[in-house]
């Protein structure tokens, strides 16, 4: 393998990968306050796309993104204080299917206001075919951008989560619901919070791998199964671990097609989660005590 | 008392008989239940929503002009969500308990091959807005396609291929049944061409990039032109990363590419992709003396302007699957199964907007290679590719 082919697919895999991360850390944030998977996170990495594109006709790129993801972060929010906020003590299971509900409930409304065609953001520098030189490969800048606002959202999340007194009292809550509730934290809204964080961190994903993946009211979910596959491998929880988990996954990803033909990329990730699964449930960097120490 | 029965059992009989003949007088004005099958929503929802918005409008437009023959059609539009297995359940439903007179679509090759039997079996006319040969070949007595043949689209681009001279290509296709089909047909027919392929891959059709496989093709020094066949987004994403690539490299897709957005979102990647289409993409640029320009134009038009969207071929396909099934009933004079059936086999010179259906026994699709024209992309339009 010459050296401009090795870069152009890592390069490649860094491009998948840091689109898998972006959708992980979503799924991370819902699980360290409430203890579950939202399985409509892929939902509102779709809203948030769809939503931007929708004002983009009347608004400008960066306004037209920032409404969307407030805009996402208030549906997050309503889907959270009509659906789950009243329930007491709800099981795992059933806040999964809740969550598996919701998700075709949000697709199917996607479906009826914007129809089945694909949409697409513009790219935020350049157009569909001007490239970045690096290394002797091309790399289109909007990868670029997504590798920036994943890192950038990492970054604010751990600051978020240390520093601020919201993030300590939504990590109260993740670590001990009752004890929280006991020092005058209302864990119900820290559940809130969390859904609107993590829908809003799913409208800016949305927004920014649009000019790439594109965006179809179904394409949520298929977006949902990697960055699921990504959180696990990296450990639920914690987001620095789904970034390097995902560009892990994405090089490897790459690299395979490579060797075997393409149709058997989503075997080799599929058999890398349940590899996972078997061997380290707790995930490539989580630790197996706090694992053991969760209820999902 | 015996009397009295029998008297009364040969009024009631006479009653009977009466109503029975007088049927056919006191229903002049009847309905024909026409049935459809189209995925409106799923994977292949851009195949089904367009047609099935094609075939309702053009079922309200005969309606209010009186309906075929005076009779009025009364459509019933199954969405099939993409899945043989809905497919099966909706002809099933729309044959026994509808008793439809004939179905429209479905959508898909993969839909169409499931219930081909089903309807062969009922004698119900199946009219398929999908492409794969397998549909009409071998040929099944009830069994009618509209849009054009797969291997008419390979051959087509094959031919610009010799003319342009290139000889070694690679071959990508999304893993649907569209895009399995369309790679058999290109492998089976490259050899009569003299062309070669060296390179082959199949991707997933919710594909979001496929730059990997991109520099493995890329690579190989050998490939001269990219044939990609695929009915899903992804082929627009190919052309974003083949360009993204820096890779300068002739781009052929299917007659798949025939819709508007998929170049809307491919953008400036789009420009100088070369696919065989129908000549509703290009019906303004056509010469005026060309047969189909009324048809086209007048579809179009009132297409966009009831929907406010791009019209595409793929509307254009269920566009041709009622205007058959009318002008048969037409000629036919009645709503006889068998009658209309035979009268679609004997449809010579009917303009549709997938080209000029000529009809007969042995072709349930009527069209031939002229049917396609080599399109192009110029300046984010489709435009008649000659070169």
């Amino acid at each position: 393998m010459t050296s401009q082919l090795f870069f152009q697919y890592l390069f490649a895999g860094i491009t998948y990968g840091s689109i898998y991360a972006i959708v992980a850390i979503g799924f991370n944030i819902i699980y360290n306050t409430t203890g579950i998977i939202n399985f409509a996170q892929g939902e509102f990495v779709m809203l948030g796309g769809m939503i931007a594109i929708s004002l983009h006709t009347l608004l400008p790129l960066p306004l037209a993104i920032g409404l969307s993801v407030i805009i996402t972060m208030i549906i997050g929010a309503l889907i959270e204080i009509i659906f789950i906020r009243w329930l007491k003590n709800p099981s795992v299971l059933r806040m999964i299917i809740i969550t598996i509900g919701l998700s075709i409930l949000i697709r199917e409304a996607a479906l009826h206001i914007w129809g089945e065609g694909v949409r697409s953001l513009p790219y935020f520098n350049g157009n569909e075919i001007s490239t970045l030189r690096i290394l002797g490969t091309n790399i289109s800048p909007q990868v670029l951008w997504v590798i920036g606002v994943c890192s950038v959202i990492v970054a604010l999340l751990s600051l978020f989560f240390k520093f601020t007194s919201l993030g300590q009292e939504m990590r109260a809550c993740a670590a001990n619901r009752l004890a929280a509730t006991l020092c005058g934290i209302s864990t119900k809204n820290m559940v809130t919070f969390s859904f609107m964080l993590s829908a809003g961190i799913g409208a800016l994903a949305g927004c920014v791998v649009s000019p790439i993946t594109y965006t179809q009211y179904d394409g949520g979910t298929p977006l949902a199964i990697k960055g699921f596959t990504v959180a696990v491998l990296g450990g639920l929880g914690n987001s620095m671990a789904a970034v390097i988990a995902g560009i892990l996954l994405g090089i490897i990803e790459s690299f395979s097609v490579s060797i075997v033909p393409l149709a058997f990329q989503d075997a080799i990730s599929i058999a890398l989660l349940l590899t996972i699964l078997f061997v380290r449930p707790h995930g490539l960097f989580g630790s197996k005590e706090a694992a053991g120490l969760k209820e999902f | 008392m015996k009397r009295f029965f029998l008297s009364t059992v040969t009024l009631l009989a006479l009653w009977a008989m009466a109503n029975f003949f007088a049927m056919p007088t006191a229903a002049q004005a009847k309905t024909i239940k026409v049935g459809a099958i189209l995925a409106e929503t799923g994977g292949a929802s851009f195949l089904g929503g367009p047609e099935s918005r094609t075939i309702s409008m053009l079922v309200d437009k005969i309606n209010a002009a009186g309906g075929v023959n005076g009779d009025t059609i009364e459509l019933i539009v199954k969405d099939s969500a993409s899945s043989p297995e809905k497919a099966i359940s909706f002809a099933k439903q729309l044959i026994e308990e509808d008793k439809v007179l004939a179905i429209l679509g479905p959508s898909t090759s993969g839909e169409t091959m499931a219930i081909k039997q089903i309807c062969e079996d009922s004698k119900t006319i199946l009219l398929s807005c999908a492409a794969a040969e397998v549909i009409v070949n071998p040929v099944a007595r009830y069994v009618f396609k509209t849009p054009q043949k797969d291997s008419d689209a390979a051959k087509k681009i094959f031919m610009e291929m010799n003319k342009m001279g290139i000889a070694k290509i690679a071959v990508l296709a999304d893993n649907t049944g569209f895009g399995k089909a369309g790679k058999e047909q290109l492998e089976a027919i490259a050899p009569e061409f003299h062309i070669q392929i060296v390179a082959a891959e199949v991707y997933d059709k919710a594909a979001t990039d496929l730059s990997a496989v991109i520099a493995k093709i890329s690579a190989n020094k050998d490939v001269q032109a990219v044939v990609n066949w695929s009915i899903v987004p992804a082929q627009a994403i190919l052309a974003k990363n083949i360009r993204q690539a820096g890779w300068n490299v002739p781009i052929f897709q299917s007659h798949g590419f025939g819709n508007i957005k998929y170049v809307e979102a491919a953008g400036v990647a789009a420009e100088g992709i070369i696919f065989p289409a129908g000549r509703l993409l290009v019906a303004d640029t056509l010469p005026a003396d060309n047969p189909q320009k009324k048809v086209l134009v007048q579809y179009r038009d009132e297409y966009e302007a009831k929907f406010k969207e791009p019209a595409s071929t793929f509307g254009g396909h269920g566009y041709d699957a009622i205007m058959i099934l009318v002008e048969a009933i037409k000629k036919a004079g009645s709503t006889d199964p068998e009658k209309v059936r035979n009268a679609i086999e004997n449809l010579h010179g009917f303009v549709g907007t997938g080209g000029i259906f000529n009809f007969s026994p042995a072709d349930h699709n009527g069209l031939d290679i002229d049917s396609f024209a080599m399109l192009t992309v110029k300046d984010g339009k489709f435009a008649l590719y000659n070169k």
